[in-house]
């Protein structure tokens, strides 16, 4: 599942705005074709770390490097060379499931016969052909997450960040987004991923759990569980989230 | 079933049902989206009742159309006696609404809002104190802050206090606790509880199937169908199959083989482990035979454990049968 190859390192990694830590000294090591599960109560700094690991937002202090590029110096290399999708905006709700695909992949370089074959082959894998004409607007909520997912993916990035990717999605639907995430992962994408269910918490290889900007605990869940004596995910993040300071 | 509606606002208003729902239906686009499909349910005076199902399930437009802002296609409702269409200033008048979108006014301050709300329910702030002071405290701090200026944890706060501050027969939320993390929801399912002993009728609507054990009836509610209505326990009673909890050293590998294992076996991953659904319950020893037929695979450190179900494994069985 993973080679060793490192494919994220953060050290140190800060970002203030103003007297605010946001983000606090962060280290970390992600490697090729890992599921790495990073939660945090909200406004522990997941999102401003985020924003930073692809390229949008300049740190404070610190280094990283994400896909073999330096965050401060090359940030456009590393936009090529990642995916992303939240809960909040993946598609364009007024263009059509191809139209979607067509304008992400382009955006993401693909030429037009890379798009046209890759395109084809997405509706039929996720079994869209009826509605490949059919606005993103009108699709449930479900195939809609999935199909932002394949886009997102499309180019083959070494990185896919997913930020709350299966929220308000029903158990089921759920379940088949994590097969899609298990395959890209072992097609050598690695998957950085945030959620709030924490059983999700237990697919990821490696976990980190962040409380007021910090990274407080890092490693396999059942690492996590062992370290804080608890029998479950919930456990951990409740044991160490709930000593948080900041106002959510 | 045939229902005097309108005429027995009054009367009908010392019956032991808070809110019931008969028949309702509702569609968007021209009948081309089925919103809310035929749905029936009853609400006990003093319950907590959860409306547990995904996003589109028709949660939102049951909240819409139970605090008169969105008319039913047909069906009748009654909330506290009232007809929800005849008698819709009453109801106004006497529920408290926190809709799943931030709905207070941005640059008003906290203080101003929770004033606002008292004033325009003909109350004051001082009169009511007593059923928001334990939420209020956590935000009176910054009680000179513009609401459009809070975090999302003092905004729901707020929204909250807002919506109690008139002591509603009956509080409506929609969504309390989406996008919230595990610790904050734990702490708002507790506020819920306080004012339950408190004595207010709660319906709460919500996506993470962990919570609805927290409530004392629930609907499981999926594509604007209610699949059941009953207490938690009840419904996890009613598991029809035995389940069995299974893990192994290759996870993923298990997740690909154990649909080979017997065609008639559902089996999905469930936090560490993956749950096996023996459709025939009857025919026991499935316990043994899965050990000799993961053995015979060549996994490692094998474990099958016989569980109840959780709600989500029950909704999933609905989803899936």
């Amino acid at each position: 599942m993973n080679s060793g190859e490192t494919v994220i390192k953060t050290a140190n990694l800060t970002k203030q705005f103003g007297d605010f830590v946001a983000v606090n000294q962060i280290s970390f090591e992600v490697y090729k074709g890992e599921i790495f599960g990073f939660l945090g109560a909200n406004g522990a700094g997941k999102t401003t770390a985020m924003r930073m690991l692809c390229g949008l937002s300049i740190p404070s202090s610190g280094n990283a490097t994400v896909a073999g590029f330096d965050i401060y110096r090359q940030p456009e290399q590393i936009k090529r060379q990642i995916g992303y999708m939240s809960q909040k905006f993946s598609l364009y709700e007024d263009l059509t499931v191809k139209e979607n695909i067509h304008f992400f992949g382009g955006i993401y370089g693909l030429d037009n016969q890379e798009l046209k074959t890759k395109s084809d082959a997405l509706i039929a894998q996720l079994g869209l052909q009826s509605e490949a004409k059919t606005l993103v607007r009108e699709l449930p909520l479900g195939w809609k997450q999935k199909l932002a997912f394949s886009v997102s993916v499309l180019h083959k990035p070494k990185i896919v960040f997913l930020d709350e990717p299966t929220g308000g999605v029903d158990p089921v639907t759920r379940r088949q987004f994590w097969t899609l995430i298990y395959e890209a992962a072992s097609n050598g994408i690695t998957v950085f991923v945030t959620t709030h269910y924490m059983d999700e918490a237990e697919y990821c290889n490696r976990v980190s759990i962040m409380v007021d900007g910090s990274i407080e605990a890092l490693g396999t869940p059942q690492e996590l569980k062992t370290q804080l004596n608890e029998t479950t995910m919930d456990g951990v993040f409740y044991q160490l989230a709930r000593g948080a300071k900041r106002e959510a | 079933m045939v229902e005097h509606s309108a005429s027995g606002a009054g009367s009908s208003k010392k019956s032991l049902n808070m809110i019931a729902v008969n028949h309702i239906s509702k569609t968007y686009n021209g009948g081309a989206v089925k919103a809310v499909n035929d749905v029936s349910f009853t609400v006990d005076r003093g319950e907590l009742f959860g409306l547990i199902g995904p996003d589109g399930a028709g949660k939102s437009s049951i909240f819409r159309m139970l605090t008169t802002l969105l008319l039913p296609d047909s069906g009748t409702a009654t909330v506290n006696g009232y007809n929800i269409v005849t008698n819709y200033q009453q109801i106004r008048s006497s529920v408290g609404y926190m809709p799943g979108r931030f709905s207070l006014y941005q640059d008003l301050s906290i203080e101003e809002n929770l004033h606002f709300f008292a004033t325009l329910f003909n109350t004051t702030v001082e009169e009511n104190y007593h059923l928001i002071a334990d939420i209020y405290v956590q935000i009176a701090p910054f009680k000179k802050r513009r609401a459009g200026k809070l975090s999302g944890g003092m905004k729901q706060k707020l929204a909250l206090c807002c919506a109690l501050i008139h002591k509603p027969t009956v509080l409506f939320l929609d969504e309390p606790t989406t996008g919230v993390d595990p610790v904050s929801r734990k702490e708002f399912w507790e506020m819920l509880g306080r004012l339950k002993r408190q004595g207010i009728t709660i319906v709460v609507s919500t996506p993470y199937m962990d919570e609805a054990s927290l409530c004392d009836r629930i609907a499981l509610i999926q594509q604007g169908k209610i699949l059941s209505v009953d207490t938690p326990q009840q419904i996890i009673a009613a598991y029809p199959d035995q389940l069995y909890a299974v893990k192994a050293a290759d996870m993923l590998r298990l997740v690909q083989i154990l649909p080979t294992f017997r065609p008639s076996v559902n089996s999905y991953l469930f936090g560490e482990y993956i749950h096996v659904d023996a459709l025939d319950i009857n025919g026991d020893g499935l316990k043994d035979d899965l050990i000799r037929f993961l053995d015979a695979e060549g996994f490692k450190g094998i474990e099958v454990i016989p569980i109840s179900p959780t709600i989500e494994d029950c909704f999933i069985k609905m989803l899936t049968s």
